[in-house]
């Protein structure tokens, strides 16, 4: 298993104007896209079967739910950003893998559901980080939605609840003997400007909303790159609460618990301000011999 | 204040059951009943509108209201998509829309309109449309609820609904989507044993529906911080329904309550309620919370006072 943390701004979708999108753009956010770019070259170079993506924007209250479905087709017209992201989408789903990740997490007592409705749309976030993973849809996906143990319970029960869902997970991928890309869809810190510019790409008008959502941001990447996981998932409910981070969906949770808590160097691809919030693009390597350091 | 006119107001649950599984509980199936009454009324009245403010579309850039004037897709529950899809075209009152954002943007509110094919227009919208208005008789507008905004913003934003009513002459009839207690159970439960989540929620959900009886929406909105902080799980900042509908309708306590509905949706509070503006004034106590006309946004408190 490789695992990528991949912010799902529709902005970058939006700034690369891809056939499948209705807006047009000027460019814009070219950090993070680059960084992108760069990382999707090097999933392009190694062999895996499916990427599976936990995803903050198909939130669920009763328990965990898998994407059960071998096809989606249809459009995704993103809620808050609709004037950029209008995205037609025809998604192949590995559902064997689902499946058993579902039983896996079923079984080790977690609340989960298997999503068979065919009109079901498919999140923005989740086409987001894939088609800026995988341009050419070329690879089939999972996707697992977010349980929303932070607003019932607490960050903490969210951080413990995830991190099972991802050992689950894990299981059932080893049993499965498939290589998989894991994709934590989600920024760091997540304060939003409540207001955009004329024109979205004005990458003059962009910044991080305020200067304490970027020391946290900083401390999280000096701890990736320092192969500290098992610390940044200590802090975890501390940092998102301080800065209204996405982790409160429990995506990097699962990704390090489902990894083990890699302690070697997180790749770092990119880290940019989408209007306000902290992106950052990141990549756990398992094999050393073509880890790299990328900034 | 205003003069513009509302006929009534109604206050309904977001979640799908009386929409998809009326006959799974006796439950769901009274608060059917209870949106159908609400059809007759609506249909027997003179509306020009139907002015809709749902907790379950969620907006970041402002304040969002629909304009398409006729949003046509298949909407599919993120929780209860096993009890099926939610097929839906509307027919929607651009004019208002517009006139919405513009009378939104002049009380100092950041607002836009979005008119785009297949926009997803939130569960509990579909819900009560689809059982409000099936043939479309009436047009519509959504405007969504802001994810960061406080009590001022949605106040304002309620007035901001009154003055495009006042401008364009348009009778309404609004529509609040929202739960009052909205703890559902974390767990798949049959529909024949659902209940209220706690016997506290239960408790308060009753207290709130006394209220609404007696007609009593200005205190609703003067008690909503004291509601948010017991029985809405805290997924945005406030409960702010109660503030946008209290001031959309007149920010009193005149009003004929009737209180159609009271049962539990997967745990959650659901209620169907009509307040018809009345002559009879109900309550003895002041507010205590200033009013506001305009919103002025950041007070920039944290640059002041800077050693």
């Amino acid at each position: 298993m490789l695992g990528c943390l991949a912010p799902h701004p529709p902005h970058v979708v939006y700034a690369e104007n891809p056939e499948q999108n209705e807006a047009f753009a000027e460019g814009g956010w070219e950090t993070l896209r680059w960084g992108y770019h760069r990382l999707a070259r090097k999933l392009k170079s190694i062999e895996y079967d499916a990427m599976v993506v936990f995803t903050p924007h198909w939130q669920t209250y009763i328990g965990t739910h898998f994407l059960g479905l071998p096809r989606f087709k249809s459009k995704s017209v993103d809620p808050v950003f609709p004037n950029l992201f209008r995205f037609n989408y025809d998604i192949t789903v590995d559902v064997d893998l689902s499946e058993a990740m579902c039983e896996s997490a079923s079984e080790a007592g977690i609340v989960t559901q298997m999503m068979r409705n065919p009109d079901f749309r498919v999140d923005y976030g989740t086409i987001t980080s894939c088609h800026m993973l995988n341009p050419d849809w070329d690879k089939p996906i999972v996707t697992i939605s977010s349980n929303r143990n932070a607003h019932y319970y607490s960050a903490e029960v969210m951080n413990e609840q995830a991190g099972a869902l991802g050992g689950a997970c894990a299981r059932a991928i080893e049993a499965s003997g498939k290589r998989v890309v894991l994709v934590s869809s989600h920024s760091l810190s997540h304060r939003h400007f409540v207001t955009e510019s004329p024109l979205p790409e004005d990458m003059s008008r962009e910044h991080i909303y305020n200067h304490s959502q970027y020391v946290w941001d900083m401390k999280l990447v000096d701890l990736m790159r320092g192969g500290r996981m098992r610390e940044v998932i200590d802090i975890m409910p501390e940092f998102t609460e301080q800065t209204i981070a996405e982790t409160e969906a429990g995506g990097l949770t699962w990704m390090m618990a489902a990894m083990d808590h890699p302690d070697y160097p997180a790749e770092i691809y990119g880290y940019q301000s989408v209007i306000g919030t902290g992106n950052l693009l990141a990549a756990w390597d398992p094999k050393e011999a073509s880890r790299e350091i990328v900034l | 204040m205003s003069g513009a006119e509302i006929l009534f107001g109604i206050y309904c649950p977001p979640h799908p059951q009386p929409l998809l599984s009326p006959d799974a509980n006796e439950g769901y199936g009274r608060l059917r009943d209870a949106y159908e009454a609400c059809r007759e009324k609506i249909e027997e009245s003179e509306a020009d509108i139907i002015l809709i403010y749902s907790t379950t579309w969620a907006s970041i850039i402002g304040h969002q209201i629909q304009a398409h004037p006729e949003p046509e897709w298949v909407h599919v529950d993120d929780d209860f998509h096993f009890l099926g899809s939610m097929p839906y075209k509307f027919r929607m009152d651009a004019d208002f829309a517009e006139g919405y954002r513009e009378a939104a943007e002049a009380r100092g509110l950041h607002s836009r309109t979005v008119s785009y094919d297949g926009f997803p227009i939130d569960t509990g919208s579909v819900v009560a449309l689809k059982l409000l208005n099936p043939e479309n008789r009436i047009p519509a507008c959504i405007v969504s609820s802001n994810m960061y905004a406080n009590r001022a913003e949605t106040i304002v934003l309620g007035k901001a609904a009154r003055d495009t009513l006042e401008s364009q002459g348009k009778k309404a009839v609004v529509v609040v989507v929202s739960s009052l207690s909205n703890r559902m159970f974390t767990e798949h439960i049959e529909p024949s044993e659902d209940k209220i989540h706690s016997p506290k929620d239960d408790e308060w959900n009753r207290k709130i529906l006394e209220f609404f009886a007696d007609g009593r929406l200005e205190d609703l909105s003067q008690l909503s911080r004291e509601i948010h902080g017991q029985i809405r799980v805290q997924k945005v900042v406030a409960y702010k329904p109660a503030w946008w509908m209290a001031a959309t309708m007149g920010q009193h306590n005149n009003y004929q309550g009737e209180v159609l509905a009271y049962e539990a949706l997967h745990g959650s509070g659901g209620a169907v309620i009509t307040l018809t503006p009345s002559t009879d004034s109900i309550g003895d106590k002041e507010f205590d919370e200033d009013d506001v006309e305009f919103y002025r946004g950041d007070r920039s408190v944290l640059d002041k006072g800077m050693i």
